[in-house]
């Protein structure tokens, strides 16, 4: 009955989200589906498309995120604490400073956090055996020099297109609009990680006990984290580097749904798509006109609540 | 096949080393349905690395190991995880799930890729569950248990998972005198009854004596013995093995191994009572 509940609110709260997001704007509540025609324009072509951005964001960050803690065995793991929000940032902006106009951002940003995954992997594969403080001390330590070369091209970088670079370093969605063909890619990708998630729940018990239950050990754990990298990648190359939302969703959809990862994969999906809606219209209308990055308001709610959960967790190694 | 290689596990000229240690050298096993096999050994000599070796988790210098009549190299870890499996020595739970979703996870090899566990599935756990005393904690957090609690489950796991050879690193560690016998009777019962193959690393002589049909001792340096539990556990050998002086106590019922330490040093031989 309460499983029934839970699905039900987060099942409901998806097209409650979207219509918060289309009635709700810098001119305050207006019902969106009317005959004005401005009004029209302003939903279908601007309110909608971007909400619609923000619930494929919120959905691949929240997956990402479920995926990054498995393999890194804490349920308090971030899909950018590996490093690679910053190489998709770097690799953006110096796109944007080089005046590579003709390759879009979402491009260099989708090939900086594989660069980064990649580097990052084989540096923490070494000869030993795979090792998680290894590969998030290595991912860690990346990550600080991706940021060192964050301010080296802000530093550098003509004045002109500074704004919209801090813009996108923060995580924003006002340039982000995608075509509804992406629900489907985000819809196939929880099909796939929902049921093939039983291989999850195995994983987080750790290689060993994988390899011991069936798990090709090594194998998988390159399958996770390619495929971490490609959702985070995805997210970070729509909108930049929103933080928290891959941590905080999951992990409070633990603490609704429970560990198994064929649940909560799906859950964390539909309530950080929600989440990343409704964060984003509040960002976009709290100071209206002028507008906030959304990545600015998930990380005031974030922060705290990441104190929180971790003041209250079991044990955090 | 003849009579001797139908072990469900076969060992033949097996060479294991780790890091510099050897572990043993040429070892050569056979370990059947029904029998129960103790791995003694000093600290440090291998026991573990021995059992990793035999589950396909380390590879050895030399050697084959057969499960079923298969050698492990050719066996997806799938397949062997529906015949083989394997207690570690120490778990560690990284996320809040209960003592029966935990348990269930044994069920992963059985299940094909898209399947889902069924009634038959939560019975069994329920049973095992119970079987170990923790029928009452199914639903309590993995990671707010004991460290008893804890060893428990996970060998709840193992015997979820209801392989036919069982590799058991030292099995009744954290674990008072009553839950030790409750779990090795769990074990011992599986082994004859159903019948599986149980090894275990183990520390207490006196648990092997009671339980181990057969023990495999390991002296360092690669040099083995392995054979039926009675002939081999003697105080000679004890003695040599942990390198220190073993007694052979015997009330006429049971007979028990102690350590007899040094005798220049005892108390009670040096100590006038009176002077302290």
């Amino acid at each position: 009955m309460r499983q029934l509940l839970i699905w039900a609110g987060l099942i409901l709260l998806l097209p409650a989200s979207l219509l918060l997001a289309a009635s709700w704007g810098s001119g305050g509540w207006l019902w969106p589906f009317t005959d004005d025609p401005n009004l029209q324009r302003v939903v279908w072509e601007l309110r909608l498309p971007r909400a619609l951005a923000a619930l494929v964001t919120g959905a691949l960050l929240a997956m990402a995120g479920c995926l990054m803690q498995v393999l890194l065995r804490n349920p308090l793991a971030d899909p950018y604490v590996l490093g690679l929000s910053g190489g998709a940032a770097v690799f953006a902006l110096a796109g944007l400073s080089l005046g590579l106009t003709w390759l879009p951002v979402p491009v260099l940003a989708f090939a900086g956090a594989m660069v980064t995954m990649v580097v990052v992997f084989v540096l923490a594969r070494g000869r030993g055996p795979w090792s998680t403080t290894r590969v998030l001390l290595t991912g860690v330590v990346i990550a600080a020099g991706w940021g060192a070369l964050i301010s080296l091209i802000l530093a550098t970088g003509p004045d002109a297109s500074l704004r919209s670079m801090l813009y996108w370093l923060m995580g924003d969605l006002s340039y982000a609009s995608l075509s509804p063909i992406w629900l489907l890619g985000v819809v196939l990708a929880v099909v796939i990680l929902g049921w093939r998630a039983r291989s999850l729940n195995v994983m987080s018990a750790g290689a060993v006990q994988a390899a011991l239950l069936g798990e090709p050990g090594r194998q998988r754990f390159w399958e996770l984290y390619v495929a971490a990298s490609l959702l985070t990648g995805l997210a970070v190359s729509i909108a930049g580097a929103i933080g928290f939302v891959g941590l905080i969703v999951p992990h409070l959809m633990r603490l609704v749904v429970g560990a198994d990862h064929r649940v909560l994969i799906p859950a964390a999906a539909m309530f950080g798509g929600a989440f990343l809606v409704i964060a984003d219209t509040v960002a976009r209308t709290m100071l209206a006109p002028r507008q906030l990055p959304v990545g600015v308001l998930t990380a005031l709610i974030g922060v705290p609540l990441f104190l929180l959960l971790l003041n209250r967790a079991v044990k955090i190694r | 096949m003849t009579m001797h290689s139908d072990g469900l596990l076969e060992v033949s000229r097996l060479s294991v080393d780790i890091g510099d240690v050897r572990v043993v050298d040429d070892l050569t096993l056979s370990a059947h349905a029904g029998q129960c096999w103790g791995v003694l050994g000093p600290n440090g000599v291998g026991k573990t690395t021995l059992l990793k070796t035999l589950a396909g988790l380390h590879p050895p210098r030399r050697g084959q190991i057969r499960l079923n009549g298969q050698t492990l190299e050719s066996l997806s870890r799938r397949r062997i995880a529906q015949q083989l499996g394997m207690l570690l020595q120490h778990t560690d739970y990284a996320f809040d799930a209960s003592v029966e979703q935990t348990a269930l996870v044994g069920r992963h090899p059985h299940l094909s890729a898209w399947q889902t566990e069924g009634a038959e599935d939560r019975q069994r756990v329920a049973r095992v569950l119970a079987e170990l005393g923790l029928s009452t904690l199914a639903q309590r957090s993995c990671m707010r248990l004991s460290g008893g609690e804890a060893r428990r489950l996970a060998l709840a796991t193992v015997l979820v998972q209801d392989p036919q050879v069982l590799l058991l690193d030292e099995p009744s560690n954290h674990l008072d005198p009553a839950h030790q016998v409750q779990l090795l009777n769990v074990i011992a019962h599986r082994v004859h009854e159903q019948p599986r193959v149980a090894i275990m690393a183990m520390h207490e002589i006196n648990l092997a004596t009671c339980y181990c049909s057969h023990v495999l001792m390991l002296y360092g340096d690669g040099e083995w013995e392995a054979g039926h539990a009675d002939q081999l556990l003697d105080s000679a050998r004890l003695s040599r093995l942990y390198g220190c002086p073993m007694r052979l106590v015997d009330d006429g019922q049971h007979k028990v191994f102690a350590v007899s330490g040094d005798a220049s040093l005892s108390f009670r031989g040096s100590t006038p009572t009176g002077r302290l």
